[in-house]
């Protein structure tokens, strides 16, 4: 176990994920002062992993700007926090940001295809495993090596489209498409875990839709990258992992409210005051 | 028409490696069976799954090929509707959705079998362009058109098997957006798309005995619709019969009418089209649409006596 962290961190540095998740959801919340549609809280439930994923799982082009892996947002209201990691990358400018859903800018609450970074347009949920078995079939067939990484809301798991994706990404064994679900366990009107307890075991429902699984803290990059690292393949790759919706923002966090709220003026100083890194 | 497209499909998927095809748990036919021989990776069955097909589609389109959906038309289009709203047209992806069956062509199956209403839904979408060929020949050539293009999506409401060709006197070929002529007349127009337009030849031929000699106009392309050739017909006819295997809300008659209110002109339009009912009749196709009110007679009495 003692080396098997070593060998992460050589490669993923877990402090440095930890300050960037701190200064994306800065900015989030930065944003979040002028304009009332944002969706804080799940943008905050999955920073930690879209940072993995775009910091230590997907491969760069050899130029060093884009990347030759494949990222998709499917969880579309998650998407503040694909903008402010593409800002960072330098893919997306700081002024297109600043222009968030203005009638001057060209980016909205949903990610939009076409605009800089983003792959597909999402926002109505359980369209992005569709998509996603789509990139992946055609990467396979045009015999690329690209992978496909998606990042899942719990909720749209409900949807019987994604698991019509599930079955056809095993049937095609897809081994190239990754996963991960932002289990925030909150839905837009109540916890999922007391409403809708069927949905649970996941893992066993994944495996047994011929997936390769595994669970972690959605808040830990180290153990997310360890978790993928240690992958043995052959099979599409659910990572389903536990996280809380609002994470960093102690008056946001499970609570549903935050779904959808922009924090006012003296929320907006709290917040900012407590931020705190996230840690495991 | 559906061996037509499949033939034509083939050709072209040789010498264009990125075209592909998604079906949902519906067999190949003719040369669709070939295609997936040659070409077992371009050729995708996903089931008794449309949302997926749709999605799928989607996917493949943005990484770079070419993809067909493929299947009866209630459960290429009704089915995953919102998948080809978002998936296909909000992207704008160069995705053909291909509707077998589009009508009542399915007589015998019954009404969840029936596209009646797919030409004003998939219209109603931004971004998708509708063909509705009539014959096999229309067929191979809005194929062919649909093969080619690169800018968006695309529903291609096809037939079933055995469509008569009626396009042989057509005096121009098939042109994307542009209707024409398969037979010219000068006392009257019956204009319409889709195998139903076989039962507007056969009105004509009844009425050139009567002495009624009657134009029969393809308006194979629904989106967009050529307003300008129509406005022409409106221009040149007294008299039109909008012939269409369709409900009567949102398809080629409602838009008729609304030209020819724009363009003043005072021509007597007639629509003749599925009734807005389910129909609980099972016969032929023939029979379904003697059901909904369609036959030669009908048109031939719409013309004969005005």
């Amino acid at each position: 176990m003692r080396s098997a962290e070593r060998s992460v961190s050589e490669k993923f540095d877990d402090a440095a994920a930890r300050q960037r998740c701190m200064r994306y959801r800065r900015r989030i919340l930065d944003i979040s002062q002028k304009v009332a549609a944002l969706h804080a809280a799940p943008a905050f439930s999955c920073v930690e992993i879209t940072d993995v994923i775009y910091r230590g799982l997907m491969r760069r082009e050899s130029d060093g700007k884009g990347f030759s892996d494949v990222f998709l947002m499917s969880k579309g209201h998650g998407c503040m926090t694909q903008y402010a990691i593409l800002e960072d990358l330098g893919i997306l400018s700081s002024e297109e940001l600043d222009r968030y859903c203005t009638p001057q800018g060209i980016l909205g609450a949903h990610p939009d295809r076409g605009n800089p970074g983003i792959e597909a347009s999402t926002g109505s949920l359980g369209h992005g495993m569709g998509i996603a078995v789509g990139m992946a079939y055609a990467e396979k067939i045009l015999r690329s090596g690209k992978r496909i990484f998606t990042v899942l809301s719990d909720g749209e798991l409900q949807e019987g489209s994604s698991w019509e994706g599930a079955m056809m990404a095993a049937n095609l064994h897809l081994d190239n498409l990754l996963a991960f679900v932002d289990l925030n366990d909150i839905g837009g009107l109540e916890k999922m875990s007391e409403s809708h307890t069927a949905f649970y075991p996941l893992r066993e429902k994944f495996e047994s839709f011929g997936w390769e699984s595994a669970a972690v803290n959605g808040h830990d990059c180290a153990a997310m990258y360890q978790a993928v690292s240690a992958r043995r393949g052959g099979r599409p790759y659910a990572l389903l992992c536990k996280t809380v919706k609002g994470r960093g923002v102690a008056f946001m966090e499970h609570v549903p409210i935050w779904h959808y709220r922009s924090p006012n003026k003296e929320e907006y100083a709290t917040a900012i005051r407590d931020l705190k890194e996230v840690s495991a | 028409m559906r061996n037509t497209f499949a033939k034509t499909f083939f050709e072209a998927a040789q010498k264009d490696a990125r075209l592909c095809v998604v079906v949902a748990d519906i067999s190949p036919a003719g040369a669709m069976d070939q295609f997936r021989k040659e070409f077992p990776e371009r050729f995708i069955n996903t089931g008794v799954a449309e949302q997926i097909m749709i999605g799928m589609c989607a996917g493949m389109s943005i990484r770079g090929l070419k993809p067909f959906a493929y299947t009866i038309a209630t459960f290429a289009l009704y089915r995953p509707f919102e998948f080809i709203r978002d998936d296909l047209c909000y992207q704008n992806l160069p995705v053909t959705v291909v509707g077998i069956g589009g009508g009542v062509t399915y007589s015998t199956l019954g009404g969840t079998h029936h596209a009646m209403e797919d030409v004003a839904i998939a219209a109603a979408i931004p971004n998708m362009r509708v063909l509705a060929p009539c014959d096999p020949e229309e067929t191979r050539a809005a194929t062919q058109w649909c093969v080619a293009q690169e800018q968006g999506p695309v529903y291609l409401r096809l037939g079933k098997a055995g469509e008569p060709v009626i396009t042989g006197n057509a005096t121009l070929p098939f042109e994307f957006g542009r209707l024409r002529y398969l037979r010219e007349g000068g006392d009257a127009c019956i204009l319409g798309y889709g195998p139903i337009l076989k039962m507007g030849i056969d009105a004509a031929a009844a009425l050139e005995v009567k002495g009624v000699s009657v134009s029969v106009v393809s308006v194979h392309t629904l989106k967009p619709l050529d307003r300008e050739g129509i406005a022409n017909l409106l221009g040149r006819f007294s008299r039109i019969v909008v012939l269409e295997e369709m409900v009567p809300q949102g398809g080629l008659g409602d838009a008729v009418k609304a030209i020819a209110w724009d363009s003043g002109s005072s021509c007597n339009i007639q629509c003749l089209s599925l009734k807005h009912e389910f129909i609980h009749c099972y016969g032929g196709h023939k029979d379904l649409l003697a059901a909904h009110g369609l036959d030669v007679g009908t048109i031939v009495r719409a013309l004969d006596a005005t």
